[in-house]
Order: C-alpha cells, then sequence, then structure tokens
C-alpha cells in the first residue's frame, strides 16, 4: 500500500496527541535520566578518546598522523598480528575443550557431574592475574615443572594461551552447555527411527542444533582474549599484545595519544566481532520450539567413562592453577623455604596498597552491586514496560547495549581524556571512588540489562495495563510487583556485578589513586614489583572473598524460594 | 464519574471515526459506534480484525491515531488510561502473582483514601459477588483458571468503574468451565447493571452473552446488532459467512420477487434489486424444510441426497440435484426427521427453502 494512500484514509479525523499521565512523565524522565548516565558514561568517554587519537600532545588536531606513526613502528602494529593469533589459537582450544566438557556434562550419564560442573565456576571466582601467576609457579624459571616446557619459556605465547584458556573457560562453557541444553528429544528419536547411525546423528543433528552457540562461544572467547589485559600483562614477557600495549603506551610512556590509538586499533575488531555475535544470537532465537521435549541421556559405559577422564583432566587442571596460587601464598619464600606461614598475607608491609586495598575492593564491589542493580534493573524496566515513546526506548537498548562491545582497557583510558580534562564540571570524581564505581557499573552494563530484560519479558504485558486502570501509580506495582517477582533476577545480577567489580583489572587500572587503590590492582603492581607471593596471596583474597559471596547468594536465593517466593508453589 | 441522564437516553460511550494506524498498516479504519449506559456488547471478529485494537483504544492502552472517544458525556480521547473511568479483564488474568487473592481485589482500593477496615469489607463483597467468599488468602497460582479469572473480574470491579472491558476474558479457560464462566459473567453484569464491552472471536460466546454484537472484519464494522439480528438478518456476506453456517449460491434477479439459480426460479424478497443483477443466495442449513412428496410449497423441488454426516443430534447432509445446476447445499436434518423420511445417501427427498429465511446479497460473494 502506497503511503499517500494510507495517508489518505486517515485524513478524516484530527490526529490525537496522547495526553502524557503523571506516570508517563516520570517514566520518560526517568528513562532520559539513565539514557544519559549511559551517555555520559560509554558514549562522551569514546568520542573524546577517538578524537584525542586524532591530536597531538599539545591537543592540536594532526589528522592521521598518530596512526602513520603507529603503522610505521613494527614494534607497535606486530602487537595486532600477535593479539590476533593468540586469541584465535586461545579460541580453537577453548572451544574444543569447552564443547566437550559441556558435551559430557549434558548429553552423558558420566558420573560426578556436580562437582565438575561447580570446578569450572572457580576461575570466575579469580582476576586473569591469578592464572598467570600460577603458571609462573609452575613453569616459570623456577618452576616446579619447568622440564615439561622442554627449554620453552613459559613467558610468552605459551603462558599467555595458557593462562587465557583458563580464565575464559567457564564463559564459554556456560554459552556451550546452554546451546546444549537445548534440544529436542524428539529429534533423537526420528534418527534412530530412521536408523541413522551415531555417528551421523552427531554431525547431522547434535553439531547443527549448538551451531549457534558454538558460534557465540568463539565470539565470546576471541574477544575476552584479544581485550584481556591481565594474563598477558604477568605472563606475557616481552611478547606485546595490544591490551599490554595502552598500558604501557600510557602509564610507562605517558604518551597518551599512543595510547589512545592502540585503544582505537583494538576497538575495532571488538566492535566487529560484537555485531557479528548479535546476528548471530537473534537467529538462534528463532530455532527455538516452546514445544521441545526435553532429551534424558541414556548410559553408554565407554562414552561416558571415557569423558569422565577427559573432564577429570579439565578439572586437575583447573585445580592446579587455582591450588598452586594458594600453595605459593602461602610458602614462606619460593623455593628456598617451602615452610607455610601467612607472611605473604601481611601486605601492609609491601608496595601495592596493603589491606586498605583489599577493603576498597570490598567497598567498591558494594556500591557497584548496589547502584549498579538500582539503575540498570529500572532502566530496563522503564525501557521494557513503558508505553509509547517507541524511539526512546529503541535508543536507550541500543545504548544499554553498546558496553559490552567496548574492551575494560578503551574503557578506562577513555575516562581518563573525559573525566581528566578540566573543562569537564565532573571532573571532581576524578581519582574518587565514584569514578571506580562509575567504570565498573558501565563496563559490566550490558549482561545485567540483558538479564533484567529477559526476566522482565516473563512477567504478564498486562500488568502495567491493569494498574493505570486501577489507578495505580506505576511506582507502586513497580515496588509491589515487579521487584518482588524478579527478586532471583534482581540478585542475580548484583552478583554478577560484584563478582566482576572484585577481579576486574582492565578498566580500573587507569583510575585508582593512591586512596583508592584496589586489590586487583594491587595483585598487578606486587606482581610488577617481583612480589609474586604476596600477589598470589591477595590474589586468593579475592578467590576467598567472591566464593563467600557466592555462597551467600546461594543461600539468600534459597532463603528466597522458601518465604518471599512462597506463591510459584501450588 | 457523573451521569448527565437529561438528554433523550445520549450514548454512554461515543466512538467516532476512529482511525488506527500500526506504521503503514491500518487496524481500525473510520470506527464509529455508540453504547447505551447498562449494556453488554461484544466486539465479534476473525483474529487480525481490529477488535482488540479498538478495545485498547477505548481503554487508553494505545491511543487511536485519529478519531474521537467520548465517555459520559466527556472527550476522553487523548486521556492516559490512568484518568479514564474503566476497569480491565485480560486473558491472561494479569493477576499479580506475589500477592493473595484479596491483596490483588484490593489493590486499586488501596490507591484511594478509603479507610482500612472499609476496603476490608468491599473486598469480601467482591469476593461474594464473584462466588469466592473463601478463597481470599490463596495466591493466584493456587486457584484454577476459572478460579483466577473471576478474581479478576472482583478486581476489575473493586473501584466500581463506569465501563468494564473484557478483552477474551473466557478463551484461555476451558470448554465446560467457558460455558459456566459465562452465564455468571452475564448474569453478574445484569445484576450490577455496568456498562460491558467484551471481546471474542468465538461466535457462541457473543451470540450467547451479548445484548448487541459488533461483527468486525479488517479494520472496519461490517454490523451492529442483536444475536436475533445478526445471525437470522446478516447484512453482509461476511457477517453470514462468519457466524454460523451459511450456504451461497450464485444466481440473478428476474423480476420483483423472483430469482433464478440454477434454471431454477425462486420466490424471495428482492429488496427492489433491478432484473438482471446478479445476486448470491443464502441460506443455513438448518433452515432448509424438508416435505412429504405430496405436500407443495413455495421454493420447493426434488434433491438427491449426496453424502450425510453424523454430528450426534443432527446428520449434516449435501443435497443437490438438477434443481441448482452442480451446486451443492448443505442442510441440517435432525435424526428424528432422518428416521421417519428414511433419509439415506443416494436416495431423493423434496426440500422447500422458505422465503422468510432466505437472504440475497448483490453480486457473486463467495
Amino acid at each position: 500500500m502506497s503511503g499517500a494512500a494510507t495517508a489518505a484514509a486517515a485524513a478524516p479525523g484530527a490526529r490525537i496527541k496522547p495526553r502524557m499521565g503523571r506516570d508517563d512523565w516520570i517514566m520518560r524522565g526517568a528513562m532520559v535520566a539513565i539514557g544519559l548516565f549511559l551517555v555520559l558514561g560509554v558514549l562522551l568517554p569514546l568520542y573524546t578518546m577517538m578524537s584525542k587519537s586524532l591530536e597531538d600532545s599539545d591537543g592540536a588536531f594532526v589528522g592521521l598522523a598518530n596512526y602513520v606513526e603507529y603503522f610505521s613502528t613494527p614494534a607497535l602494529f606486530y602487537s595486532i598480528y600477535n593479539s590476533l593469533w593468540i586469541s584465535v589459537l586461545s579460541t580453537v582450544i577453548v572451544l574444543v575443550t569447552a564443547f566437550i566438557y559441556g558435551y559430557a556434562l549434558t548429553r552423558t550419564c558420566m558420573p560426578f557431574k556436580g562437582f565438575f560442573r561447580m570446578v569450572t565456576l572457580v576461575p570466575l571466582l579469580t582476576p586473569s592475574l591469578l592464572g598467570g601467576i600460577s603458571l609462573v609457579y609452575w613453569f616459570g624459571n623456577q618452576g616446579v615443572a619447568k622440564e615439561l616446557l622442554l627449554g620453552e619459556s613459559i613467558y610468552g605465547p605459551i603462558g599467555i594461551v595458557i593462562g587465557s584458556s583458563y580464565w575464559v573457560f567457564p564463559h564459554a562453557l556456560m554459552i556451550v552447555i546452554t546451546a546444549l541444553a537445548v534440544t529436542d528429544a524428539r529429534l533423537y528419536e526420528a534418527a534412530e527411527a530412521l536408523r541413522a547411525s551415531k555417528v551421523r546423528t552427531f554431525f547431522t543433528v547434535t553439531l547443527p542444533g549448538a551451531k549457534y552457540g558454538l558460534i557465540s562461544a568463539a565470539f565470546v572467547i576471541f574477544t575476552l582474549v584479544f581485550t584481556d589485559f591481565g594474563v598477558p600483562k604477568v605472563i606475557g614477557g616481552s611478547y606485546n599484545m595490544l591490551a599490554t600495549d595502552i598500558y604501557k603506551q600510557v602509564i610507562g610512556q605517558q604518551n597518551f595519544q599512543m595510547g589512545a590509538v592502540v585503544s582505537v586499533v583494538l576497538l575495532i575488531p571488538a566492535v566487529l566481532a560484537f555485531a557479528v555475535d548479535r546476528l548471530v544470537q537473534r537467529k538462534q532465537v528463532a530455532l527455538l520450539s516452546a514445544r521441545a521435549v526435553p532429551l534424558v541421556p541414556t548410559p553408554e559405559p565407554v562414552r561416558d567413562w571415557s569423558m569422565f577422564a577427559f573432564c577429570s583432566v579439565v578439572a586437575a587442571i583447573i585445580i592446579c592453577m587455582l591450588g598452586m596460587a594458594q600453595y605459593a601464598a602461602l610458602v614462606t619464600f619460593w623455593p628456598y623455604n617451602l615452610e607455610l606461614s601467612l607472611n605473604n598475607y601481611n601486605f601492609d608491609v609491601m608496595d601495592g596498597g596493603g589491606w586498605e586495598a583489599y577493603f576498597n575492593s570490598i567497598r567498591m564491589s558494594l556500591y557497584t552491586a548496589a547502584a549498579g542493580t538500582l539503575i540498570i534493573f529500572f532502566g530496563a524496566y522503564l525501557m521494557e514496560k513503558g508505553r509509547g515513546f517507541q524511539g526512546g526506548r529503541t535508543a536507550f537498548h541500543m545504548a544499554a547495549i553498546v558496553p559490552l562491545a567496548v574492551p575494560g582497557m578503551v574503557l578506562g583510558l577513555s575516562y581518563i581524556f573525559f573525566f581528566n580534562s578540566p573543562h569537564n564540571p565532573l571532573n571532581g570524581i576524578y581519582g574518587t571512588m565514584l569514578i571506580l564505581v562509575l567504570v565498573t557499573v558501565v563496563h559490566f552494563y550490558t549482561v545485567s540489562h540483558l538479564t533484567a530484560v529477559t526476566a522482565l519479558k516473563q512477567m504478564d504485558a498486562e500488568f502495567e495495563s491493569v494498574s493505570a486502570s486501577l489507578k495505580a501509580p506505576f511506582y507502586r506495582t513497580f515496588l509491589r510487583v515487579t521487584v518482588p517477582v524478579c527478586m532471583p533476577a534482581i540478585l542475580d545480577i548484583s552478583m554478577y556485578l560484584f563478582l566482576n567489580a572484585m577481579t576486574t583489572v582492565s578498566a580500573v587500572v587507569f583510575l585508582y589513586s593512591s586512596d583508592t587503590t584496589l586489590a586487583s590492582v594491587a595483585v598487578l603492581n606486587m606482581d610488577d614489583a617481583g612480589d609474586i607471593a604476596p600477589a598470589a596471596a591477595m590474589a586468593m583474597m579475592i578467590a576467598y572473598t567472591c566464593a563467600g559471596a557466592r555462597l551467600l547468594h546461594a543461600l539468600l536465593t534459597r532463603g528466597l524460594a522458601r518465604t518471599t517466593q512462597a506463591w510459584r508453589r501450588r | 464519574m457523573p451521569m448527565d441522564g437529561t438528554a433523550a437516553a445520549p450514548a454512554y460511550l461515543r466512538i467516532t471515526d476512529v482511525t488506527k494506524m500500526f506504521g503503514d498498516f491500518t487496524a481500525l479504519k473510520d470506527v464509529s459506534l455508540e453504547v447505551n449506559e447498562g449494556e453488554f456488547v461484544c466486539f465479534l471478529g476473525p483474529s487480525g480484525c481490529g477488535k482488540t485494537t479498538l478495545l485498547r483504544a477505548i481503554a487508553g492502552l494505545d491511543i487511536q491515531t485519529a478519531g474521537k472517544v467520548e465517555q459520559a458525556g466527556a472527550d476522553i480521547s487523548a486521556l492516559p488510561p490512568a484518568e479514564r473511568d474503566f476497569g480491565i479483564v485480560f486473558q491472561s488474568y494479569a493477576l499479580f502473582p506475589n500477592m493473595t487473592v484479596r491483596r490483588n481485589v484490593a489493590y486499586g482500593l488501596e490507591n484511594t483514601k478509603m479507610a482500612k477496615a472499609d476496603i476490608e469489607k468491599r473486598v469480601t463483597e467482591l469476593l461474594e459477588l464473584v462466588g469466592l467468599p473463601d478463597q481470599g488468602d490463596k495466591y493466584p497460582a493456587q486457584l484454577s483458571g476459572g478460579q483466577q479469572q473471576r478474581v479478576a473480574l472482583a478486581r476489575a470491579l473493586a473501584m466500581s468503574p463506569g465501563l468494564l472491558l473484557l478483552d477474551e476474558p473466557l478463551s484461555a479457560l476451558d470448554a465446560k468451565v467457558r460455558v459456566h464462566l459465562r452465564a455468571e459473567i452475564k448474569d453478574l453484569q445484569q445484576r450490577i447493571g455496568v456498562t460491558t464491552i467484551m471481546v471474542t472471536h468465538d461466535q457462541e460466546e457473543a451470540l450467547t452473552m451479548a445484548d448487541r454484537i459488533v461483527v468486525m472484519n479488517q479494520g472496519v464494522i461490517e454490523q451492529v446488532g442483536t444475536p436475533q439480528d445478526i445471525y437470522g438478518r446478516p447484512a453482509t456476506a461476511f457477517v453470514a459467512d462468519f457466524i454460523g453456517t451459511m450456504n451461497f449460491v450464485p444466481g440473478s434477479v428476474i423480476a420483483d420477487g423472483r430469482v433464478s439459480v440454477g434454471g431454477t426460479e425462486l420466490t424471495v424478497d428482492t429488496e427492489g434489486r433491478a432484473p438482471g443483477t446478479v445476486v448470491t443466495v443464502a441460506i443455513r442449513p438448518e433452515d432448509v424444510a424438508v416435505h412429504d412428496a405430496d405436500m407443495s410449497s413455495e421454493n420447493a423441488f426434488e434433491v438427491t441426497v449426496q453424502h450425510m454426516e453424523f454430528l450426534g443430534s443432527f446428520y449434516r447432509a449435501e443435497i443437490g440435484s438438477g434443481a441448482f445446476a452442480d451446486h451443492v447445499v448443505q442442510a441440517d436434518f435432525s435424526v428424528n426427521l432422518v428416521r421417519r423420511n428414511d433419509l439415506k445417501v443416494g436416495g431423493t427427498t423434496r426440500v422447500s427453502f422458505p422465503p422468510a429465511f432466505i437472504r440475497l446479497f448483490t453480486g457473486d460473494v463467495r
């Protein structure tokens, strides 16, 4: 139908301009406010960073001169190749491992599945630095299993690939398990009825079914490794990667312009990977059928026990990584005095921030979890449940998705440029706890936002209509219905924010001040200063705290299910 | 809201030239309608006909692109839902799952200046009204679908709204519960006298419950009338086809009161159509009368039974003959009649199309 014809059809009666009620004003106002928070927290800093990459150190516009310099300095641009190579290699290793591990957990009758699942959560509780530190003790110059490398050095690509694979493994595994869990048993029954062999069934049913999940996992692994700073910093030696280059340019050489150039170079593949992944994920949703019959695996001793052997090896590696960090933290003076003591936990006698850094981290993580959950959930609610204002809501959703594409190092450096500028009225928050909380909330905004949106989508779409007809203001329904019903998701979001705030290094490493040193930054600095054992001890402090928080979260969720969610039971 | 019953029975709800566009798609096209106070009106039509869109425009949930909505004499066209006077029940019930039945019903009242004791009294009253006096302390998930829908109804009526809107309220329920509840809702509506609009795609529901039915199709109103009107005197071929079963046979007007169908002449009110006009003759299967062979009456002819389908209390037969060329017509024969006249496939019988039950539509509308 042509636009002119429809316009003519609507021509009689004047166009109605809906009058906005009090609720509409408040909701739109609040959503615009949170939208501005995102503009201020992501878009403007990114813009400032990009324009800095086109300026010289005095702030004069020099066009692409910095880029020309970058690409004519082999020491710099060779990092692109290094970063790509390491990321691709890690992606292949992790994807294959995660797929087999995930397959064992979802599709076999392997014993001790619960244990194997729990072990994989371990790397999530520690900063990515911990893997690097552990590798130093295993394979470093004074490492216990140094000979296994046959003379190769752990400081370099080998170390980076092992360390990266260790900490991204759980992220990939979660996606693979989700992809393998949503299958339709009837497909397998059909394949069996058609007398397809097990191998043929695997290649024609299992793999295609998990295809989008695997692609998505590959992009996640690639992006995480590509943008990670912690592992190459600790174990990379003189092997340059993009993320460590930014750090070296900015902290080492105070060359902010070149830092900005490297950031842009790092940002482009990250954004590309992110965009492709979003496209792929959209397809996967369409594949799911609501009427699928869940697949229940049947015992097959040969397969089950070989899977058990494989998973045992993977689990052993994870435990060895954590175990060595713990052992190193307790050893008095490696490798000469192996007596156990708590000397390395005496952080106050070492550089790096001391115990204050640890308590700062806890404070920062609590603030991030509290403020972040509040802002993110409320923002998602306004976007999802508001009436009208379609353009504004779509723009908000897009703004909320952007942070996922921005690597932490890039975000941190952008904040220096944006908030440290004397022209910025918000300049005062630079060097305070507030900017650390702000950058962390923004850094982890997207995943939390999507969790909230998923939970909100599961609620009846007409709650808001009903409460409007009952003349109840929207915030009353939000507090009395939406929040209680979504409480499990809200707890998940706050947990996610807390764990990430405890373990993150990349964004905050540029933004802490002497009063606001954080535990994860202390790990980095102590390692830098050669105090590797105390660094391990501090990394373990973070691990204990995260494990404790997780436990508390599990107890809370269970308690909640028993009391406030009583209505879920019939 | 105060009613000014001074004018000669003004419509309680008046919808004038309402149009609703979703992008380039026209969901409602210049819809006009009046609903009287205390009336029970059903919007009936196939999915996508615009009935829910119209309901949501009346509620202010999705305000129309153009056109006017007036309630109790006031123009509410642009008002947000919270400033309108209605209660609403959805197919999904939309009960707050974390609140007991009593808290659900009291939800709107708690927002007013009403005293706590009065609220509790009113809630008890409402739960009695919908027949759930002792379910107040349960959570919605502990109730059956039918019970949940009654709670939703009580909640919608709690604020004594001037207008009750029901959006497919029975569609999610089992067939038996549905039949039971529709009688109850109708009864309740008559007792409290609230003006009610119900959206449904189920013609039986509309026929049994409504004072007046608004049949909609593709964004326009096809016909407004009582259930008897709509069923017996469908204004358009769409209405005739959508409600009940209807035979359509092409023909043409020969003279005033005479129509030719495949060579057979029928007596029928041609409503002033000129001779030669192409028409479609419509008659419902249950209106086809069977006669004993010796009896003669208007529009009677010999037919062959070509097919019979047993439907419990009656047979639906397909009859045809030279009488109307190769057109097959469905006719309903009671079990009793089939037995008495020994009707069977391949046999012949005499039927008639009583003129009073024949509808004519201009053109070939099949």
